[in-house]
């Protein structure tokens, strides 16, 4: 059976008088790529937060099903620490890496919720300890080298350059060992030559972890190439939502977003 | 090869005359002004000077000169150090050299244990060495070295200010001042009891208070510590109010009581052991799986909850382990002085507790111990200027936040081992 991993139902989220989310609809699929796009405002960190904890939606349903197979479980209000043990982790719009520790212990914080060395096994570092602490190095290095960082291991995540700290998040939400990863613009900043090599690395991670992609992007063109749905949203509003092809040829988004944006 | 040193010279003197003005005249100018301002502000205490028995008025104007010299001079010393922090700006983030021969004997197999091992003979040696007053002095050193430590996981690793540290410290010392007096319990079964007590009260205080951040949870903590010092003076039936407890035992050796000089160098070498437990631990702990959990904590709490730490928890335990080592500090300074009365515990220890790590280094072990040698041992042997005691601390804590804000001996970032794949092979 194939149930949606991430499935949203008719969430809402208010901010004092403003509705920064209205009724919003969204399935996920089971590694599925699909992207949320918008124009500035529209209120697609707001959705990310909504579905993470970090906000609790004022009303709807967010649920969740890691395998696929019909266990649904509702994560509204549900704390950011508890949905990504659950299995959802994301990266962040505006960079949030852990500035004053190495870009190897920024993606050794990401197995936190996956290991359970606890503060005896610290002190006494016994044989499981060791053993788990060596475990999660070699993972975490691991996963430094596939975002191709293997150069900046032991560099503090403050001293890294800005679109390798973008690569830097992804790997750190990677190493929570989640069902769906979110990305918030993640190319963000990034030239056209980075942005392929990001496109490539997105899809690399699909096929080496088999999980499903979220992400926010302003990129047209690579909304477009990699997606394999794209939902659009507009004043809180989901407009539309289908294909790469569909969304391009729908008159109500070239209207709120890709009109203004597609004359460059 | 002259050429370029007079050259230096020459822009060094440029420089210190200038610094942070447009030339030298300015400068002249600010100095000037400077002075003039100081002497003014200074005037009613330095030059005034009633004869209340007399009821003459005499004035000390050649004072006001000393001083009006002495601040034109420094102002263009303390302009000339600004400059040189601004040019030595990505300089300073490097090691100094200090830090860089730290780490370089840290490195080094055969150094690390030389230096170890003549850190070790000092420390056996010392109270052979030195007399009683310097032993002593060692010893409260020692304690604050500790406090110092503990603390440090709650400011320094987790990020957590507690500015009512010293209640944890006061219950430690309580917990074995009316033990003792009461039912006779002795210092060994007390140590690790006041450590659980610690624990214990670091839980309790931390559930409603840690989810207060920065500055409210500064105060609540504040707060905390000052209630804690008022019960203790005003429960008087059971903590003997203001007057304190006295004829505390001191601990004993293998059930011997000993005089007061074998008594206090026992103290000493018990305080070295838990000064080794202390560092042995913090140093497991801060690179450990909970000790970089209280680093990502301390640096973006939203991230870090995020990646699936459970803020809560987290914050907790860096409390509640903070709090274990104050409560076993308290045990040892009841057992030394054999006498303690609330005025121990007021809100200028935790606040000297704070400069150490602070003025030290946060989150760094050796930046610790390096104040509180500094913050301890430099008042205690300037005695003699008792009444600048306190304006030595201030004029200490000015230069390192203005000049080294990062603390002395900053914090170091561990360097993993790991194993680097073939090329490819990881990608695939
Ligand atoms: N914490 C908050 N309190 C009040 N209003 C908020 C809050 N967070 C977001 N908003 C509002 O919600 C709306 C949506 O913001 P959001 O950040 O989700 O937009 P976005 O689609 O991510 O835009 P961008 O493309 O610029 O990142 C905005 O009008 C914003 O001002
Ligand atoms: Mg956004």
């Amino acid at each position: 059976m194939n149930n949606p991993v991430l499935n949203v139902n008719a969430m809402s989220k208010d901010f004092g008088g403003i509705r920064a989310l209205d009724e919003v609809d969204l399935k996920v699929a089971d590694r599925e790529i699909v992207a949320l796009i918008g124009p500035n405002g529209a209120g697609k960190t707001t959705f990310f937060n909504c579905i993470t904890g970090i906000y609790t939606p004022t009303s709807g349903d967010v649920l969740i099903d890691p395998s696929a197979e019909g266990r649904t479980v509702r994560i509204n209000g549900r704390k950011p620490n508890h949905v990504t043990e659950l299995g959802m982790a994301r990266t962040f719009q505006n960079i949030r890496l852990f500035p004053s520790m190495t870009a190897l212990e920024n993606v050794m914080i990401g197995t936190h919720c996956r290991t359970k060395a606890s503060i005896w096994g610290a002190i006494s570092r016994n044989p499981a300890t060791r053993r788990e602490e060596q475990a999660v190095i070699q993972r975490s290095y691991d996963l430094l080298e596939l975002v191709g960082l293997e150069n900046y291991v032991n560099e503090l995540a403050s001293n890294i350059p800005y679109g390798k700290q973008r690569r830097l998040e992804i790997a750190r939400a990677l190493a929570t060992d989640p069902f769906l990863l979110l990305l918030d613009e993640p190319a963000a900043g990034m030239n056209p030559h980075e942005t392929k090599e990001l496109e490539r690395l997105i899809l690399k991670i699909r096929e080496k972890f088999n999980i499903s992609i979220m992400l926010i992007e302003h990129d047209m063109k690579m909304v477009m190439s990699m997606s394999d749905r794209i939902y659009v949203l507009d004043y809180g509003r989901m407009i539309a939502d289908g294909t790469p092809e569909e969304i391009a040829a729908n008159p109500d988004v070239i209207k709120a977003y890709l009109g203004e944006d597609h004359d460059d | 090869m002259s050429e370029t040193k007079s050259m230096n010279q020459q822009g060094f003197l440029n420089l210190f005359l200038t610094a942070g003005c447009d030339s030298f005249p300015h400068a002249l100018r600010k100095s000037f002004l400077v002075a003039v301002w100081f002497a003014f502000l200074t005037f009613p205490i330095m030059v005034i000077k009633v004869n209340t028995i007399e009821n003459t008025v005499v004035w000390h104007w050649h004072k006001i000169g000393y001083l009006a010299v002495a601040v034109f001079f420094g102002s263009f010393i303390w302009r000339w150090l600004l400059a040189r922090k601004e040019l030595k700006k990505d300089e300073n983030r490097e090691e100094t050299r200090i830090e860089s021969l730290l780490t370089r004997v840290q490195s080094h197999p055969v150094l690390k244990y030389l230096a170890l091992g003549v850190l070790a003979a000092a420390a056996a040696v010392f109270p052979q060495v030195f007399n009683l007053y310097q032993t002593n002095i060692m010893i409260s050193c020692l304690l604050y070295i500790v406090l110092g430590l503990g603390l440090n996981i709650v400011v320094g690793l987790a990020g957590l200010l507690d500015l009512g540290f010293v209640a944890f410290y006061a219950v430690g010392a309580y917990a074995y001042a009316l033990c003792n007096m009461h039912w006779g319990l002795n210092f060994w079964f007390m140590l690790p009891v006041g450590a659980v007590l610690g624990a214990l009260l670091g839980i309790l205080l931390g559930f409603p208070v840690l989810r207060l951040r920065g500055d409210y949870l500064a105060i609540v903590t504040l707060g905390f510590g000052e209630i804690i010092r008022l019960v203790l003076e005003n429960w008087g039936e059971v903590t003997m109010g203001p007057s304190g407890i006295s004829s505390i035992d001191r601990p004993a050796l293998f059930g011997v009581k000993l005089g007061v000089i074998g008594s206090t160098h026992y103290m000493y070498y018990i305080m070295i052991g838990l000064v080794i437990l202390t560092i042995f631990s913090v140093n497991r702990l801060q690179n450990s799986r909970i000790g970089r959990a209280w680093l990502a904590l301390r640096e973006d709490e939203i991230a870090c909850q995020a990646m699936g730490i459970d803020k809560m928890k987290t914050k907790l335990m860096a409390f509640s382990l903070g709090a274990t080592w104050a409560g076993m500090a308290g045990v040892v300074f009841a057992a030394k002085t054999t006498f303690i009365n609330p005025a121990s515990f007021t809100f200028w220890e935790s606040a000297i507790i704070l400069s150490i790590v602070v003025i030290g280094g946060m989150g760094s072990i050796r930046g610790v111990i390096a104040g509180a040698v500094i913050l301890i041992l430099v008042p205690e042997y300037l005695r003699d200027f008792a009444q600048f005691r306190m304006l030595l601390f201030g004029a200490i804590m000015v230069l390192v936040m203005v000049f080294r804000p990062q603390g002395l001996i900053s914090a170091k970032r561990k360097v993993y081992e790991y194993k680097v794949n073939t090329a490819g092979a990881a990608n695939e």
